[in-house]
């Protein structure tokens, strides 16, 4: 019997008696699963997941949800085929065997594995002082418990709302207070809001916006303690210039951290950034050398980016879970030559202020930036990021059909300025600094980062720009 | 029932809003905003909008169509 016969046997064997553990009940994990039956995987899969929910969708957490329009546990994603798997939700995994090849669950059972998915994602930044984080009403948003919970906070009519970092999901709950005709404050302690994702030119725009609908918008500015009442609810709020704000409820929107914790020990590059892999979802071990039954997929995943010189991308995107997972799910039942990359051009959509604020590519990669398109004053603009000459990502206020021009034209390094497109154009194009922070700013942090071409975390730091 | 939109997809044409207009909304000119589980009596209205999507953004859980078939 030759050779190839003989692998090709093994696939077929494995994908009837093989056991695949996904680990991570979320948008990644179930697009995998669905991926794998699709793609004939007729073993035995197990779901584990540590929220008691089936997968749900949480992009409409800080916005449909919290405007009390849709309940928190009314996002359940739409499933696009039956999985048959043994799910296992409210369990933790909390460590990885690696030789008996076992995942141990926090309830002591131990889910033996032929191949495994890690999919466990990230959770919400808490606040960094645990005695004032456990006064009632201070609260982080990730998962749909915590959406309930700051739903009906801001539904009993706070005297006012306090939202310590300026990112996405902090600008979007100030979005919603506002609809909701609460008085709000946001914190932020960079220069403007999104700076971290989109930098200053645009930051400068979004705290106009901000602005405009009523929010009480501080830049450079950090909470330094939460102080409560007698019966431990959150009333008073110490900002870093001295003032005393009188606060009802207090979002942390810090960022997340990434869920890794249950791998430590277990050998492979995991770290703050997330878990390391091959464009092909397969995981590194902590020497660099690549496993052959481990894959990551999601917002824990990091893999080197032909874009981005090859530096190891961590993406915190919603399609990157999607296409992640796919791209996973089919390289853990194919052969060799059978396999795909997962290369995404980073894309992500924010609502806030009336605003549909779209991206692709890198922001914080580029040195320079240019409207393109529209006008700034009326909130309806392209612009475009530049690195060195070369278009490497853009954004669009309101101007969302123009994205996929420039998507193209980043996907193949374009010259910085791009030539707009011939509708709509700015007279005086003219490129300027974009004005992205310098690490060390917590809630500067972007959800895209690139972190460095080192597969194991000891050098997988954020690296400044050379200004 | 259950939808999900890619919003990255989406381009805002809102052809679909005027076709279930309780589950989708607009917010502002182009921010798209919509009920994930709306109810099963709305399925008909949902997924005529679906089908108007000119980028096939909305996608539809139809397992329990073919529950009901089977």
């Amino acid at each position: 019997m030759k050779t190839a016969t003989l692998v090709a046997d093994l696939v077929t064997e494995f994908k009837t008696n093989g056991r695949i553990v996904i680990v991570g009940a979320s948008l990644a994990g179930l697009r995998a699963a669905e991926a794998l039956r699709d793609e004939g995987f007729n073993g035995k899969l197990t779901i584990i997941g540590d929220e008691k929910h089936e997968p749900y969708d949480r992009p409409p957490l800080s916005k449909q949800v919290l405007k009390g329009w849709v309940r928190a546990d009314h996002t359940l994603l739409p499933r696009t085929r039956k999985v048959d798997a043994e799910w296992q939700l409210g369990v933790a995994a909390t460590s990885l065997d690696r030789s008996s090849k076992q995942v141990r669950l926090a309830n002591g059972d131990q889910v033996p594995f032929d191949r495994l998915l890690i999919a466990t994602g990230t959770r919400a930044r808490p606040w960094f002082n645990p005695k004032e984080a456990a006064l009632e009403g201070v609260i982080t948003l990730r998962t749909s418990d915590e959406a309930a919970q700051l739903q009906a906070a801001l539904a009993a009519k706070p005297g006012r709302v306090l939202i310590v970092g300026a990112g996405f999901i902090g600008s979007e709950i100030a979005s919603v207070c506002r609809d909701l005709g609460l008085a709000v404050t946001v914190a932020e302690r960079a220069e403007a809001p999104l700076v971290g994702a989109l930098g200053g030119v645009i930051g400068d725009i979004a705290a106009e916006l901000q602005r405009d609908h009523g929010v009480d918008l501080r830049t450079g500015i950090s909470v330094e303690a939460l102080e409560g009442d007698a019966k431990g609810h959150v009333r008073r709020a110490r900002l870093s210039d001295g003032t005393m704000l009188d606060v009802d409820v207090v979002v942390a929107s810090l960022g997340s951290i990434r869920n890794t914790e249950w791998l430590e020990g277990a050998g492979l590059a995991t770290g703050r950034w997330g878990v390391a892999c091959d464009a092909g979802c397969r995981v590194f071990d902590v020497n660099g050398v690549v496993t052959d039954s481990i894959f990551v997929a999601g917002d824990i995943a990091r893999a080197p980016h032909v874009l981005y010189e090859y530096q190891f991308l961590a993406l915190e995107h919603w399609d990157n879970a999607v296409f992640g997972g796919r791209v996973a799910a089919h390289n853990m039942v194919s052969l060799e030559s059978d396999r795909r990359p997962h290369l995404p051009l980073p894309a992500f959509w924010s609502g806030q202020f009336g605003v549909n604020i779209k991206g692709v590519g890198v922001g914080p990669f580029a040195d320079e930036i240019v409207i393109t398109q529209g006008s700034v004053k009326e909130r309806r603009f392209a612009a475009a990021y530049g690195r060195r000459g070369r278009i490497v990502a853009a954004v669009t206020f309101n101007h969302g059909k123009w994205l996929e021009y420039y998507g193209a034209m980043i996907e193949r390094s374009a010259p910085f300025p791009p030539p707009p497109p011939g509708y709509d154009q700015v007279g005086d194009m003219k490129p300027m600094p974009a004005r992205f922070p310098l690490p060390g700013v917590p809630t500067g942090l972007p959800d895209v980062v690139l972190t460095g071409h080192d597969p194991i975390d000891r050098g997988a730091e954020y690296r400044p720009q050379k200004r | 029932m259950r939808i999900v939109i890619d919003l990255n997809r989406c381009q805002g044409y809102a052809q679909c809003v005027p076709l279930a207009p309780t589950v989708l909304k607009l917010n502002g000119e182009e921010a798209l905003t919509y009920d994930p589980n709306p109810d099963d009596s709305l399925r008909q209205q949902v997924l005529r909008a679906a089908a108007s999507c000119p980028v096939q953004a909305i996608l539809v859980e139809r397992l329990d169509e073919k529950r009901e078939k089977s």
